[in-house]
């Protein structure tokens, strides 16, 4: 308790020396960000930079920028965030699921600095605001490209946490696979890691061993990209999805499309609005609509009616006509979920803690 | 011509003088470095090495000094000793882990009671925790002559699987929404590690911390094992003629190295951490081996040297976000004193000759 009060008072006192305004005085609006991973990871961290660098290009002399990359999900990232404010940030944000409690403690301590938040729920002070991206819509159309590419009938998914982003993906790419393809499965690898290119490239590994010939993954570096090229090379036929970038230095194959996590147009108006003075708390979460998902370059590995059909279903989830979970769909042990035409509510998807019906495997707990 | 000769002791004016050699160093090496990276040298040295002390926000930075640096001492304390006997745990991480776990799940089983006699269990089943796991190597060498180096490694690996089986599981937070991790002990006042002068980030594993110092470097100058440890390191078959149970001796290490360890792992998750999580661990077993030599494996050298380490930890990261350097350079800048403090150690052991070397 008073090492808030302490903070606090720090942080008053600054803003009274230089009376008012931003807190240590500075013109620009100062726009912080915390990672996960290197920037240079080619995945989930790269594209978040790539976000920052879009509110500079945007703002140009308005703003100053700051990160701090690879930073562990623990008592590190409440010190890195606390850092942050310290050194006179306006608005911070925190790019992992595991910075949520961190986020929310420093939040406390610095109630004029704002904190954005991606991918979590919890919002237990005004100046805290979530952020996500419907990924899901985006795992429904690889997961029709997968469906159709697959010989062997097994796609494996590399996933991180089993926590309900991870699942909401898994279900997705299998419905969709399973749609034009019933006889596929889905091989399921648990990683416990973001972001870690030794442990993703030998689950890859693994899966190619156990007859995988198309390879998802929900982990942000290359390696399983890597790993598929090598079998490639030793006359293997594996194909994998770029993800959270685009990952275009494996096309034309193994990279036959991507799942790309835009920030830019989300950081632009957000530093917009604290800038403006209009910022408000509130929980974001957009798709391919608000152009936050997007679907990189299908290759030509990728047969012509199967790419038309991929394409069809960007169309209709950007225009609304299509909500990747529509009825009917059954939990995995067979109990109803969604009934005919009825669409998931948001609700449901955010807490995801169940594998639908033909997924075979339990989620760890 | 320049010639190394060995010194017939090791020079203690220069064992004093070699860590602030290699620091100079390091600063020289690593401003250059710095430098080809287009930022200025003198300011990013400073940011690392001055702000965290003396700048505009010591006032938060001294306080996590001593977080950071609290874990790193108590297990480089307990590895301090089993090193000298030759005795080594290379594993303090598991049991840093393992700690964690059973202190936790001790207080987690108390949830929500409020009562003054929850910590002090938690603090007695994470030094029993880590205690425990440490003795897996122990007896395995003890009976089966195992090899206590890699069985305690290869343990790391293993905890760090129970970890994730814990926070996924048995210690979920029942009211987390599905999302792994156990409650955070944060909400939980009796079960809290809280700072014991507010502001100053002293909590109760700090305290340890400096008790493990003090009684360590009692056991040393005072006490018969302490004799009995430094006998068996340096004159193995000696110690065994001098009446030193060798078997009693690899219990006693690795079990006091293990507890401290899991007293370590208990004070991180009950306080900085908060709670049990999937990466809970950040790797301060094996930095702690670092600590451990670098303090020259003496209490008051431990004490330092990881209050040294934290600062280039708190100080790389203030220099990362304030000047925009990258991780890497700042990893790449404690591994450059690490590297000088062992280079210059040769001035320790060794005279440097000029002139012709003399015929022997």
């Amino acid at each position: 308790m008073k090492r808030r009060s302490l903070l606090a008072a720090g942080a008053a006192a600054l803003a009274l020396a230089t009376g008012g305004g931003f807190a240590d005085g500075h013109e620009k609006t100062k726009v912080g960000f915390i990672y996960v991973g290197p920037i240079g990871d080619g995945g989930w961290t790269y594209q978040h930079d790539q976000g920052r660098l879009a509110v500079e290009a945007e703002y140009g002399d308005k703003v100053e920028t700051i990160f701090q990359e690879s930073v562990p999900e623990g008592a590190d990232a409440e010190r890195a965030i606390t850092q942050m404010a310290l050194q006179g940030a306006d608005i911070i944000f925190t790019t992992s699921f595991g910075y949520m409690d961190q986020t929310n403690s420093v939040a406390a301590k610095f109630p004029d600095v704002k904190f954005e938040h991606a991918t979590g729920f919890k919002r237990e002070h005004p100046n805290v605001a979530t952020y996500d991206a419907r990924f899901y819509e985006g795992r429904a159309v690889i997961g029709t490209i997968a469906g159709h590419m697959t010989e062997t009938n097994k796609i494996g998914y590399i996933a991180s946490f089993p926590i309900p982003e991870v699942i909401q993906g898994i279900n997705a790419a299998y419905l969709h696979a399973a749609k034009v393809n019933p006889d596929v499965e889905m091989v399921v690898t648990w990683v416990y890691t973001w972001f870690d290119p030794a442990k993703e490239a030998d689950a890859a590994r693994a899966m190619i061993g156990q007859g995988v010939d198309v390879i998802m993954q929900h982990t942000d570096s290359t390696a399983p990209q890597a790993a598929a090229l090598e079998a490639n090379n030793e006359g293997g036929r594996v194909f994998t999805f770029g993800q959270a970038s685009d990952m275009a230095s494996f096309a034309p194959a193994p990279r036959i499309a991507s799942i790309i996590d835009d920030w830019s147009p989300y950081y632009i108006k957000r530093v917009g609005q604290v800038i403006a003075g209009t910022w408000e708390q509130g929980a974001s979460w957009g798709g391919m609509p608000e152009g936050e998902v997007v679907i990189g370059e299908i290759t030509e590995v990728v047969p012509a009616e199967v790419k038309a059909e991929a394409e069809a279903m960007i169309a209709a989830i950007t225009d609304g006509t299509y909500h990747p979970f529509t009825g009917p769909i059954n939990k995995q042990d067979g109990t109803p979920w969604l009934a005919e035409g009825e669409v998931a509510d948001d609700g449901t998807l955010a807490g995801m803690s169940f594998y639908v019906e033909g997924i075979t495997g339990e989620i760890p707990n | 011509m320049i010639a190394l000769e060995k010194r017939p002791e090791p020079s203690r004016a220069w064992s004093f003088a070699t860590p602030m050699l290699a620091v100079l160093l390091t600063m020289i090496a690593g401003g250059l470095m710095f430098a080809a990276l287009g930022k200025n040298p003198v300011e990013a040295i400073r940011t690392i090495f001055w702000d965290p002390l003396f700048g505009e926000f010591a006032f938060y930075y001294r306080g996590q000094l001593l977080i950071k640096a609290g874990p790193l001492i108590l297990i480089a304390i307990g590895l301090s000793i089993g090193f000298r006997a030759g005795i080594w745990n290379i594993g303090a991480e598991g049991q840093y882990i393992v700690g964690a776990i059973c202190g936790a799940a001790v207080g987690l089983a108390f949830y929500p009671l409020e009562s003054f006699i929850v910590f002090p269990l938690m603090v007695v089943f994470g030094a029993l925790g880590g205690f425990l796991w440490a003795m897996i190597p122990g007896i395995l060498r003890v009976k089966f002559n195992t090899n206590e180096i890699l069985v305690s490694l290869l343990l790391v690996y293993v905890a760090e699987f129970l970890l994730a089986s814990m926070a996924l599981g048995t210690l979920r937070n029942p009211d987390g929404a599905g999302f792994p991790g156990s409650r955070n002990f944060r909400s939980y006042p009796a079960g809290f590690n809280e700072e014991i002068i507010a502001g100053t980030g002293m909590h109760w594993g700090v305290v340890a911390a400096f008790i493990a110092v003090i009684f360590t470097y009692v056991l040393f100058a005072r006490h018969q094992m302490g004799f009995q440890i430094k006998l068996a390191g340096q004159a193995p078959r000696a110690a065994r003629f001098g009446g030193v149970n060798p078997a009693r001796l690899v219990l006693f290490c690795l079990g006091l190295s293990g507890a401290l360890a899991g007293l370590a792992g208990l004070f991180e998750v009950s306080g900085p951490a908060g709670q049990i999580s999937i990466d809970f661990n950040v790797g301060y077993g094996f930095t702690a081996i670092i600590v451990a030599f670098l303090g020259r494996l003496h209490p008051v050298g431990i004490l330092l040297a990881g209050l040294l380490l934290a600062l280039t930890y708190i100080g790389g990261e203030a220099a990362q976000s304030a000047l925009g350097l990258p991780a890497a350079a700042i990893q790449a800048f404690q591994g450059m004193l690490l590297f000088f403090l062992l280079a210059v150690d040769v001035l320790t052991n060794y005279r440097v000759r000029l002139g012709k070397r003399e015929a022997v």
